[in-house]
């Protein structure tokens, strides 16, 4: 069980937090149809390092994006998302 | 086996074995006090049913095997050397018939020379029943002791910790460590499996004070260290997570807080493991024979337990270490007959033991051990090439240390072999983890290659795997490490190979001709020792883990005794049956009072979202795939949701309450998944909107009251006038503010009253006061399904399956035609417009009634073309009808087909209609 | 290749069993191959053996990075069943599970195949129709499918918790009797040992690290042994997928996550069946050597680690107590992880890629180890002739994009709701 730093509450057990998606899975809206299909369903899925959604559901609920290591869970990165997070 | 050598003062337990009565001293574990009773043979060996004793003192013994306890407490397969002995233990020999000395599995024994290392895959050809037949013996004879038929009556607890240092292992180093780090100011945790502290110290006191390891204790608890004893670090997982499991009570004890274990998650800074080594055995013939004991664990029955486990005692070894419990048996008053060194030449420990008078023999190696039925009665070894005997009862065996880097290896840390030791030994790690004490620096042993009869050289003693095993899987070509495993079940027994991993990659090696890290290394995974299932699950094992939302009306529902019906985490009230009705009665008695007076239901659970603000409008035209900023205010509509894959996922009504404020409302059971989902787009998809999308599906309980006479009843209720159908006011009632929205779900005039959760009890009050006035009644679940159905409605988790686009439900001209919804792109998929779909029909029953679930099919024997997604009946007249999917099924309407169960054994033929068997011009709902 | 039989183990009682010769050899690679299968799990054991058998070609390699079946087909719980909802799904796994029904003579290797019952369990009248649909659609298609009374039911399983109040009270079941479980290492044996026997290598120690190409076509593989050559390339690396079609250029409707199984003690006989459940997510059998087998769901997040999150056990196990008590006091003993090619409507892939030669088979997600024999037979009717099986038609990677999933479950792209 991994430990993740939440942006917003700082480091917590995984187990209040969900996966949602991966970044390059994120369908933009203005996508045309085949790329948005490609998108949703063409992924890299490395065995390496891949920026993922995730959600502090059973803490603040915000949305995060994390940087992390497929193999060996280093968490390089976690960042905020949302409104408050745009520049 | 020798009689006891104990301090007759010592408070005294009795315990059983077998159904005979023993007498034990306190702190004795199991092990200890049969040794002390002179019970040595314990137990049968998995395959053969060879006899076995206790050849250890910890939990790595792989043949001293009971069920410990009684009735749901029975703990099969507890190692007698890892419980204490308390007053009334019960503990039975296990995997034997009818009784441990005479034991009819043991012809398994005689066949050996045909069953050794894979024979199950080269045999029991034919059918696979032919197996099951072969099979079923087979069965019988594996497994070990048996499970409990009765429910455990004790609980398991779990608790999270955290900790700058946990330290894992009680020894000299473990203390020491744990003593520093706590008196540094760092908050720790020292856990130690034993029931004392102290590990080494406690066989060899003299090493350090044995007062020393008490003090050092009390100094960590005095600088607020936390010493856990019979706990065991069993899983080391990422980032510095830790569990631990902890031992309240003994295997098959009545716990006296009712708690029996307890599992902790520790989140640790830093781990220091001083996990100490186990004591390898030493390759010999019928080495596996009660009388064969670790030289450790000897020097521990001494020491510790002040019990002599043999009179005239050979000891095997290949390093110093053993010459310690040569020393220690003399002196307890034992004789040892010879002393074994596999090395060439004498060792200081050596000389010193020869000129103390013992009988060393180097380059020493034993052959095989010879035995009366049940012990031992002779040694032989090869000295100096040549075979030579002694008598005796006991062979202490030393084959060098092996380190325990479970934990190091499970945290993802690689191993470096140490060639002097001939063990593994921890190196790097990617988490915080360091490793002190013996398990970093394992004592030099001299490397032995076994001499004897491979065939009865056991390494997996469980498991009844010799060399001859190793030999024979080399031989076929399972050469890895991981295929010698699997081939031989070598290292899957209850020791999780703790004492045969090292013996058998040395075999390995020597076959390969390379050295043993060359031959490779098996992966250690959680758990370090065996956990209880019980533990793992903990307060879950009552509920699977899944916690029970209750309606805001629980109370109220209850109270009329309804038959519930779980929905997800809810569970909703199904039907209200009066006197002797049944749920079929219940419901359709309900229906029927809806479609002619006027009936309510409680639907709180619906899932709800308020979206205001500037971009509110926007914002859920991306959510639904209707339109909604054309919505006045007021007004509401139907909407459903697609997936970005422009699969529809889930349905429900938007409202406008306001110019920048709407109400959306869609199903109980996708409730979450559309929370999430709202969630995303909002947050992630469209940070930028100015729109603010709350979840307040817990905030309002709902009642919905609908019939022809649902009007007065709302006239009756608010001072506005009732909406019309498909508008909305805001209103009070008995002066709390609700929403009132009209909307039908039933097919009748209907209107949903959204309230403040807190007053959902006294505006439900007042709703059935007014319902009843006008002679109405409750509906449940089971008379919503019946109305929906004959309506034409879709439900989520029926018609709507994940599976069909809003074409397939005949909802496409219902889509926003300017697109820009989620689910518009993937909705422009080639393969979703191509013949062959299934489509939304209706079914009516031609004869018989028409089962749910049920396939269609053109014909008897025929594959599906569909399936009855739900079936009710028409709800005055009678007659079976149903919503169903079929192929193409638009393009159908008024063909026959047969509405098939074989499962059920039901049928009924149908006539595909459309999808809508009442009141298809919706003049019911206007006033 | 020596036959197996009793009568060998006879003689080789009385010789210390030491005629055996090797089930496999250890040839070195060759040069150039007609066919190259990359992966040597069950799957891409038995497509060669199939390709060999049914096809009659010789010049065929298995190329492994590691030791034959050391990737999920000996990380799995071991299940064989057929009993799925939706047609290409179940038509395809019966295929298999006839094939499973002779699999230990035709391999003469012991596969341990037995059918002891594969058995849903229903907690509501909900999951009762749900169960009765799925089995109505089996038995439609000459599928064998029971529904069991909760008398049946306990019956069967006289230790499952059958009290009214439990909080998943059980109201029936769905057995397919046909159903049940195997030993999982002796099917990549035995799929090996037959394949040998045809003149296929069996490559160990081999792994691809790119492909040759000629022009937009795949015409070998680059690996740790060297540059094979290959007249058509078949991918077969469930769990890793992804990282091996990217050599190609590819990426993959696949997330892999991990999917962690354990076994409990050794007992004697107390589970009869397979049990599995339509409203919780673990499955529970036990073992010929008496270990209950438990599995759950996935990890539900990306990744490669072959190590699972205690907590995915603790709530899989809590379910299996819930539906069994007296497993309380049993000791879990041993744990395992596999890598699962998630696939974003939970079936499947086996077919032609876009890159000329190069073909695919992956996204197994639960589903593998039952499907070997299917998977094996009809990816190498795909690999021999360019075409697929009809039973594998539908499984066709470009399903995606074009909108033909077979989502079994109705939960769409994202893996993690499933």
């Amino acid at each position: 069980m991994m430990q993740i730093t939440c942006p917003h509450c700082g480091p917590r057990a995984q187990s209040e937090f969900i996966y949602e998606r991966t970044v390059d899975s994120v369908v933009p809206l203005d996508a045309a149809p085949e790329q948005a299909m490609a998108t949703l369903f063409a992924r890299t899925n490395p065995r390496g390092v891949d920026e993922e959604i995730w959600r502090h559901t059973y803490g603040c609920r915000a949305w995060l994006v994390m940087t992390r290591h497929r193999v060996t869970n280093e968490i390089s990165a976690t960042r905020a998302v949302g409104p408050e997070a745009l520049p | 086996m020798s009689g006891p050598m104990r301090d007759p003062k010592g408070a005294t337990v009795t315990f059983s074995f077998d159904g005979k009565t023993y007498q034990a001293r306190a702190g004795d574990t199991l092990a200890a006090a049969l040794l002390a009773n002179g019970v040595g043979h314990v137990g049968r060996s998995f395959k053969y049913h060879r006899p076995r004793g206790i050849m250890t003192a910890g939990i790595e013994e792989p043949n001293a095997l009971v069920t410990i306890g009684d009735g749901g407490r029975a703990e099969p397969n507890t190692r007698a050397t890892d419980v204490f002995v308390y007053d009334g233990l019960i503990a039975r020999s296990q995997n034997r018939w009818p009784n441990l000395s005479f034991d009819v599995g043991a012809v398994f024994s005689l066949a050996a020379p045909m069953l050794g290392a894979g024979f199950y895959y080269k045999t029991f050809f034919g059918s696979a029943k032919r197996w099951m037949f072969y099979e079923y013996f087979i069965r019988k004879a594996a497994g070990l002791g048996n499970a409990p038929t009765k429910s455990d009556p004790d609980r398991f607890s779990q608790r999270a910790a955290f900790c700058d240092v946990l330290v894992v292992g009680a020894g000299p180093a473990g203390l020491q460590a744990a003593l520093e780090q706590a008196e540094a100011g760092k908050r720790v945790i020292l856990v130690e499996q034993d029931s004392i502290l102290g590990a080494s110290l406690i066989r060899d006191p003299q090493e350090l004070d044995a007062a020393w390891a008490e003090g050092a204790a009390a100094r960590i608890r005095a600088a607020g260290g936390r010493i856990l004893t019979r706990t065991t670090a069993s899983g080391y997982w990422e980032h510095d997570l830790v569990t631990l499991t902890q031992r309240l009570s003994e295997p098959g004890e009545v716990p006296s807080s009712g708690v029996t274990q307890r599992l902790w998650h520790v989140r640790a800074g830093q781990v220091i493991l001083a996990t100490g080594s186990i004591e390898r055995p030493i390759a010999f013939a019928h080495n596996d024979r009660p009388g064969v004991m670790l030289s450790q664990a000897a020097r521990t029955y001494v020491r510790r337990f002040g019990i002599l486990p043999g009179k005239r005692i050979v000891v095997a070894t290949n390093n110093d270490d053993a010459y310690k419990t040569a020393q220690a048996l003399q002196d307890a008053g034992a004789e040892i007959v010879a002393i074994l060194d596999a090395r060439p030449q004498f060792s200081d420990a050596a000389a010193g033991a020869e000129s103390a008078g013992l009988p060393v023999w180097t380059n020493a190696i034993p052959s095989s051990a010879s035995g009366a039925r049940h012990c031992l009665s002779g040694v032989t070894a090869i000295v100096d090439g040549q075979s030579k005997s002694w008598k005796a009862d006991l062979i202490a065996v030393s084959g060098g240390f092996t380190p325990v880097v479970h934990l190091h290896m499970q945290a993802g840390g690689t191993l470096d072999w140490n060639d002097a030791a001939q063990a593994f030994v921890p190196a790097a790690s990617r988490q915080n983890v360091t490793t002190i004490g013996g398990a970093a620096n394992p004592d030099p042993v001299f490397p032995v290659t076994p001499v004897s009869n491979p065939k009865k050289s056991f390494i997996d003693f469980q498991n009844d795997v010799s060399l001859a095993d190793v030999d024979l899987a080399w031989a076929e070509g399972y050469r890895s490490v991981e295929h010698l495993k699997r081939y031989t079940t070598l290292g899957m027994a209850t020791d999780q190979g703790k004492l045969s991993n090292m013996a058998a990659l040395g075999r390995l090696a020597e076959k390969q001709g390379v050295s043993i890290p060359e031959a490779g290394l098996t992966t250690f995974r959680p758990p370090y020792t065996p956990v209880s299932m019980g533990l793992i699950a903990g307060a879950g094992a009552k509920n699977a883990g899944a916690h029970v939302r209750r309606l805001a009306l629980y109370d109220v529902h209850a109270a009329k005794n309804p038959i519930w019906q779980p929905l997800g985490y809810w569970f909703r009230p199904r039907a209200y049956p009066q006197g002797q009705e049944t749920l079929a009665q219940a419901a359709l008695r309900e229906a029927k009072e809806v479609r002619t007076g006027v009936g309510m239901t409680d639907v709180s659970t619906l899932a709800k979202f308020e979206v205001s603000g500037p971009d509110a409008a926007a914002f859920l035209e991306l959510i639904c795939a209707t339109t909604v900023g054309k919505l006045a205010v007021g007004r509401g509509r139907y909407t459903f949701m697609l997936r970005e894959d422009g699969i529809a996922f889930d349905d429900g009504t938007v409202w406008r309450l306001d110019e920048n404020r709407y109400l959306l409302t869609s199903s109980t059971g996708g409730a979450d998944r559309m929370a999430t989902h709202i969630s995303y787009v909002r947050q992630y998809l469209c940070p930028q909107l100015k729109v603010s999308a709350v979840n307040v599906q817990e905030h309002y309980a709902g009642i919905a009251i609908a019939g022809p006479k649902a009007k007065a009843v709302m006239d009756a209720l608010i001072k506005a006038d009732a909406p019309r159908h498909m508008s909305t006011v805001p209103a009070e009632i008995a002066g709390v503010p609700v929403i009132v929205l009209a909307a039908s779900y039933s097919g009748e005039r209907a209107f949903e009253v959204y309230v403040e959760a807190s007053h959902a009890a006294s505006i439900w009050a007042a709703c059935e006061a007014e319902v009843t006035a006008q002679g109405g009644c409750l509906y449940g679940l089971e008379a919503m399904e019946f109305l929906r159905i004959e309506k034409g409605h879709l439900v989520v988790g029926g018609e709507v399956d994940g599976r069909m686009t809003p074409m397939d439900l005949a909802l496409d001209k219902m889509l926003n035609k300017a697109g820009g919804y989620i689910g518009a792109t993937g909705l422009s998929r080639p393969a979703l417009a191509e013949p062959g779909r299934r489509q939304l029909v209706g079914l009516e029953a031609i004869s018989g009634d028409i089962p749910e679930g049920a396939m269609l099919i053109t014909h008897k024997g025929g594959s599906p073309h569909g399936h009855v997604s739900a079936a009710a009946f028409r709800i005055l007249e009678g007659g079976s009808v149903a919503l169903g999917q079929l192929k193409d099924g638009f393009s159908r309407h008024g063909e026959e087909l047969i509405a098939s169960s074989p499962t059920r054994g039901q049928e009924a033929r149908v006539r595909v209609v459309h999808p809508h068997f009442y009141d298809t011009a919706g003049e019911r709902y206007r006033d | 290749m020596s036959r197996y039989s009793a009568l060998g183990l006879l003689r080789g009682a009385l010789n210390g069993q030491k005629h055996w010769q090797p089930a496999w050899r250890d040839p070195e690679p060759k040069s150039h191959y007609d066919i190259i299968i990359i992966g040597g799990g069950g799957h891409g054991l038995a497509t060669a053996y199939y390709l060999a058998k049914v096809h009659g070609l010789r010049n065929i390699a298995v190329l492994e990075k590691g030791w034959i079946g050391g990737g999920n087909t000996g990380r799995n719980t071991t299940i064989v069943r057929s009993n799925y909802r939706l047609e290409p799904l179940h038509n395809f796994y019966e295929f298999g599970l006839k094939l499973w029904h002779g699999l230990s003579d035709d391999l003469n290797y012991n596969v341990m195949f037995s059918p002891r019952g594969a058995m849903f369990l229903g907690h509501s009248d909900a999951d009762m129709v749900k169960l009765a649909e799925r089995g109505d659609a089996m038995r439609c298609d000459g599928i064998d499918a029971d529904l069991m009374t909760r008398d049946e039911v306990a019956k069967l399983e006289p230790l499952l918790d059958m009290s009214r109040d439990a909080r998943f009270p059980i109201q029936g079941g769905l057995i397919q009797r046909r159903g049940g479980s195997a030993r999982h290492d002796a099917v990549a044996w035995g799929y090996a040992r037959g394949a040998d026997s045809f003149g296929v290598d069996i490559i160990q120690k081999c792994e691809v690290t790119g492909f040759v190409r000629d022009g937009n076509a795949v015409v070998g593989v680059e690996t740790t042994r060297g540059r094979i050559g290959a007249g058509r390339v078949g991918i077969c690396v469930a769990g890793h997928s992804g990282h091996v079609a990217a050599m190609a250029g590819l990426k993959l409707p696949v997330e892999s996550q991990t999917l962690q199984a354990m076994v409990t003690e050794g007992v004697k006989p107390m589970i009869n069946s397979v049990i599995m459940s339509q409203s919780l997510h673990c499955y529970i059998s036990q073992s010929d050597k008496g270990g209950i087998v438990f599995g759950g769901d996935p990890d539900n997040w990306p990744s490669y680690a072959q190590r699972g999150h205690p907590m995915v056990m603790e709530g899989a196990v809590a379910q299996g107590l819930a539906l069994v008590p007296a497993l309380s006091r049993l000791r879990m003993v041993r744990t395992w992880s596999g890598v699962t090619d998630m696939s974003f409507d939970g079936a499947p892939i086996i077919g032609e890629t876009s890159v000329p030669n190069l073909y695919i088979n992956g996204g197994w997600c639960y589903g593998g180890f039952k499907a070997t024999p299917a998977s094996g037979w009809t990816y190498a009717h795909t690999l021999a002739t360019g075409k697929p099986h009809p039973l594998n038609a539908p499984f066709s990677l470009d399903r995606f994009e074009r909108g033909a999933t077979i989502d079994e479950t109705g939960s769409g792209p994202m893996p993690n709701s499933r």
